[in-house]
């Protein structure tokens, strides 16, 4: 299955609240359906775009890491 | 028979969803800031970041210390009586001007705390205040505290709510995540 991105942010070196902040904000932009990619450094991001894909009900297609950089992607939920 | 048969599944659902949805997110987060100091307002303004990017309807109660933080950097005396301006000099507000709770050594605390919190891209009490207010975070200054400690609309920074009571606040609070800090 091949995915389309339609939007992604580089969130490397940034720590708590700005990755999930600036993802919210990117997310609004997005139509239902369509995808978001984020990378950041933050240990912290991982339990936290799993948390907040679970609280507003965007599904995290997506969740891995490779040499020390978080990998994220996001679907915007059909309103 | 037949009414049985079909009014149970409507009924079963309706049992069922109240169950699934309750516990998973309140729909609102109120924080009651009571405290000014540096390391109290800081989670304070993250949560209150972080609740409205979860999509939560949140809100700021700025009471007691915690006004002062809202006072634009710029002024440094507020307040009508020597009650009030001593309390303003020695207090003086203004998120770039907060102090810690703890180990403050005179400011060389807050110093340090700032030149880690930028080392480590952590955004500061000030961009997150304007990040807040992007993100449709409401901002409400205690109007009683503010006449009592001397504080005027004009000594506090812009794209606030207007000033409001405990009713208001506590209106606000039903069923709603609450915190105070």
């Amino acid at each position: 299955m091949s995915i389309t991105i339609a939007t992604s942010l580089d969130l490397k070196g940034l720590s708590c609240p700005l990755p999930i902040i600036k993802t919210a904000t990117a997310m609004k932009r997005l139509a239902p359906g369509e995808m978001l990619e984020a990378f950041a450094t933050d240990p912290g991001s991982v339990p936290d775009f799993k948390a907040w894909a679970k609280a507003t009900g965007n599904p995290l297609v997506q969740s891995d890491d490779s040499a020390g950089v978080f990998h994220f992607v996001l679907q915007k939920k059909e309103s | 028979m037949s009414a049985t048969t079909i009014d149970r599944p409507p009924a079963a659902e309706f049992a069922e969803q109240p169950a699934e949805k309750k516990p998973e997110v309140a729909e609102k987060l109120v924080i009651f800031a009571w405290s000014g100091e540096l390391d109290k307002i800081w989670p304070t303004l993250i949560l209150a970041t972080t609740g409205a990017a979860m999509g939560k309807e949140t809100t700021v109660f700025f009471t007691f210390w915690g006004l002062f933080p809202l006072v634009k950097n710029q002024v440094r005396i507020t307040g009508e009586n020597w009650m009030q301006k001593m309390l303003s000099t020695m207090n003086r507000g203004g998120d770039e001007h907060l102090k810690l709770s703890k180990m403050n050594v005179v400011g060389a605390g807050p110093a340090m705390m700032n030149h880690l919190a930028k080392e480590h891209h952590v955004a500061s009490p000030h961009e997150l205040m304007e990040m807040a207010k992007e993100l449709g975070v409401h901002l409400v200054p205690c109007q009683m505290t503010m006449d009592l400690l001397g504080l005027k609309r004009e000594d506090l920074i812009d794209g606030l709510d207007e000033p409001a009571g405990a009713t208001m606040a506590l209106a606000e609070a039903q069923g709603a995540i609450t915190l105070f800090i």
